[in-house]
């Protein structure tokens, strides 16, 4: 609401949420320039980091996959990774393949989701996805078709599409039977095709002209468009290990946030997720999805935050392509796992959750149990970028009414997909005067 | 959601989330085929992670995930209760404090010491507690996540004013009906299925794992008996312990299992108060 106007402007976003959770936004500007910029996290802390101490590392994949329900197989997979890691395991190639494909159900009904339900709304002034479907039920429906196909990926694959059972330190509990993974081709085939109409779809959105200067990081593979696996990537062209990034990137506490600041060598902010990975790895991307990038008019590098839903329609026939790829080449791990024997030392995993990178770190001692962990999420680490967006935007648009600057700015964190409930949790805007 | 109007007489639906990880809430928007077609049925009045829009109360039914971890919690579920005709818990952390629940084992400021340089930024209480702890709950829908077809039929329930179907019979019976290979009596494995509750479909004894107790314990579970059947068998009592204790571990039955095991006891909270049965009396 508002309290008029002066040469002092603050706007409060009360609830908006994380990263799991909840949160809020506050701008102030100060004749004519926004001076600060905060998002303010109260989501309660649920301390993973803590309550893994002192549980087995084949615990590790099934509790942190309770850190998020939208991605709990990003959390799984990180988990592993970091565990084989540790404990120095190389897993077979098919269950590199199987875990792909399950990962790619995850991003297909992730982003689904997100483009259909959390973000094209902001671009067609709905306020969800229920009065969006009053005005074209047909592009709901084609997202709630897109998503069932990822969830039944999952479901296929994982055992269900919230917090799979089948996935294990090492590989699988038991290799899904062909004919069921053949089943998803006409799915997935099915969803490919509905996500081209999605790239077109969101194409056609009107973008506010904003470019961020971000630097990018994201996993980079040299077997393809990187999910499961890979070297963390920097835009300047540098990679590194998992573990060298671990190194690298310093967490800050601060007094307004339980969730924490992570920079680049205690001082640079960066940004993962789709911008990140479409700059750093467009080149691996499967045919289909360059092309629809190319018709998007994507360019090489994407540097405009509201045109991510782009970006992530493009990911969304990637994944779609992938799946469809590895359900057509797949032969069934055999045995499903690896065995992982304990020893004491040090694992770091990281991967692509859908809205960004995500690695684990956990030392282990000889018996297999936890004795530290770190958990570093894609939005904690996105967060200053993200702060960094909504000061371009509302310098950028302070014309606009106290209403829609507000719903600017809900529209601006979203583009980052900051975990479900942080993309539609907002409440008052409050502009007071100086 | 639609716009509200004075002369929309349709039951309203609100979704509150507490400390969780949006998976039950999830769940809702998972039922991709019955969605558009609840969202007519229903006024959505209450929903973050759906839309922006909110409507005030009181409501209809309020489906509430997550569990109590702040002092503003403490005092947030009391609103909704108060504002709500009926309140439906759903998921282990709304019914039985969820996996941050270990925190009621460790010492106080332990965790807070161990995630954040600074804890005392943080306001946050040294337990988590479900949500009967705190209000009356009309009807606690169980698991880790929830089953999207159980929340169907409990909205559908709720909204024609007849109790919910939910059966309270074990896992076990569950792998009977489907035919799978018994864990417990081929010996391979420990499988908490006679002591948890039906609901995901028996789907780790189906992929040849143990239950690790999802949706909490069943109406009748006698776990003394299947943790002596699995130290028979070989299995430690440390691993038990850990067993009873992830997602369910503030549920009294698996509570007092782990402890019977030798697992620490709670010492910042005692019993929980919550049902083990599925339902509240209110």
């Amino acid at each position: 609401m508002s309290h008029g106007t002066g040469s002092i402007r603050s706007f409060g976003v009360e609830g908006l949420a994380r990263v799991e959770g909840e949160g809020s936004l506050r701008v102030e500007v100060r004749d004519g320039l926004v001076t600060d910029v905060a998002l303010e996290i109260f989501e309660p802390p649920r301390y993973f980091e803590a309550l893994l101490v002192g549980r087995h590392f084949t615990e590790a994949p099934d509790i942190t996959a309770r850190i998020c329900g939208i991605c709990p197989v990003a959390y799984q997979l990180s988990a592993c990774a970091a565990m084989e890691d540790a404990c120095g395991t190389i897993v077979d190639e098919r269950i590199n393949h199987l875990r792909r494909l399950l990962y790619c159900g995850e991003w297909i009904q992730s982003h689904a989701l997100h483009i259909y339900l959390l973000h094209a709304p902001d671009f067609l002034g709905c306020a969800d996805a229920v009065e969006l479907a009053e005005h074209d039920r047909s592009a709901v429906e084609r997202g709630l078709q897109i998503k069932r196909t990822g969830n039944l990926v999952m479901e296929t694959v994982g055992g269900r599409a919230v917090h799979p059972v089948n996935v294990r330190v090492g590989g699988f509990y038991r290799a899904p039977d062909p004919e069921s993974v053949a089943s998803l081709a006409t799915p997935l085939r099915e969803a490919r095709d509905a996500a081209l109409a999605t790239v077109a779809w969101v194409a056609g959105f009107d973008f506010p002209d904003v470019s961020g200067d971000y630097r990018f990081v994201a996993l980079r593979d040299t077997r393809g468009y990187a999910v499961e696996r890979g070297r963390p990537a920097f835009s300047e062209g540098r990679d590194m290990s998992p573990a060298e990034l671990a190194d690298l990137v310093v967490e800050e506490q601060v007094p307004r946030s339980t969730a924490l600041h992570a920079r680049l060598g205690g001082r640079d902010p960066y940004l993962t997720g789709p911008l990140a990975r479409y700059a750093l790895n467009a080149a691996s991307l499967t045919p289909l999805a360059a092309e629809a990038a190319t018709q998007a008019g994507l360019g090489a590098v994407c540097t405009n935050p509201f045109r991510s839903i782009v970006v992530r329609a493009v990911e969304l026939v990637f994944a779609c392509e992938e799946g469809l790829a590895l359900v057509e080449s797949y032969a069934p791990p055999d045995p499903p796992a690896a065995v992982v024997v304990p020893r004491v030392g040090t694992g770091t995993g990281a991967t692509e959750a859908p809205r960004g990178l995500l690695f684990h770190q956990y030392d282990i001692d000889a018996s297999g149990t936890i004795r530290r962990a770190r958990i570093v999420p894609p939005t904690s680490q996105n967060q200053l970028t993200i702060e960094a967006d909504l000061r371009r935007v509302v310098q950028s648009a302070l014309e606009l009414s106290d209403d829609e600057l507000q719903w600017r700015c809900e529209q601006t964190v979203r583009n980052h997909d900051p975990c479900i409930s942080c993309a539609a949790h907002f409440l008052d805007l409050t502009v007071v005067s100086s | 959601m639609s716009a509200p109007t004075e002369h929309d007489h349709r039951p309203s639906l609100a979704v509150w989330k507490f400390a969780s990880c949006d998976g039950c809430q999830l769940s809702l928007l998972d039922c991709e085929d019955e969605l558009l077609t609840l969202a007519g049925a229903v006024r959505i009045a209450h929903f973050t992670e759906m839309s922006r829009a909110t409507v005030s109360g009181p409501y209809d039914v309020s489906l509430v995930e997550g569990s109590i971890t702040t002092p503003s919690d403490v005092r947030r579920i009391r609103e909704v209760r108060d504002s709500s005709h009926r309140l439906i818990t759903i998921g282990a952390c709304a019914t039985a404090g969820g996996i941050q629940g270990l925190r009621n084992f460790a010492a106080s400021g332990e965790y807070a010491g161990t995630v954040y340089a600074h804890p005392e930024y943080i306001d946050s209480l040294d337990t988590s507690t479900p949500i009967s702890a705190h209000v009356d709950v009309d009807f606690e829908l169980h698991g880790c996540p929830i089953d999207r077809h159980q929340l169907l039929e409990v909205i559908t329930a709720s909204l024609v004013g007849r109790r919910p179907v939910i059966p309270g019979h074990s896992v076990c019976q569950e792998c009977k009906a489907r035919g799978t290979v018994c864990l417990l009596v081929r010996g391979s494995t420990p499988c908490l299925g006679p002591v948890t509750r039906t609901g995901c479909g028996a789907l780790c004894p189906t992929v040849g794992r143990g239950c690790f107790g999802c949706f909490g314990p069943a109406d009748t579970a006698n776990t003394a008996s299947l943790a002596a059947t699995l130290r028979s068998q070989g299995t430690p009592a440390v691993v038990l312990a850990r067993l009873f204790r992830t997602f369910n571990a503030g549920a009294p039955t698996f509570l007092d299992e782990s402890v019977a095991q030798g697992g620490p006891v709670p010492v910042t909270f005692g019993r929980t108060g919550s049902s083990t049965r599925g339902e509240v009396t209110r």
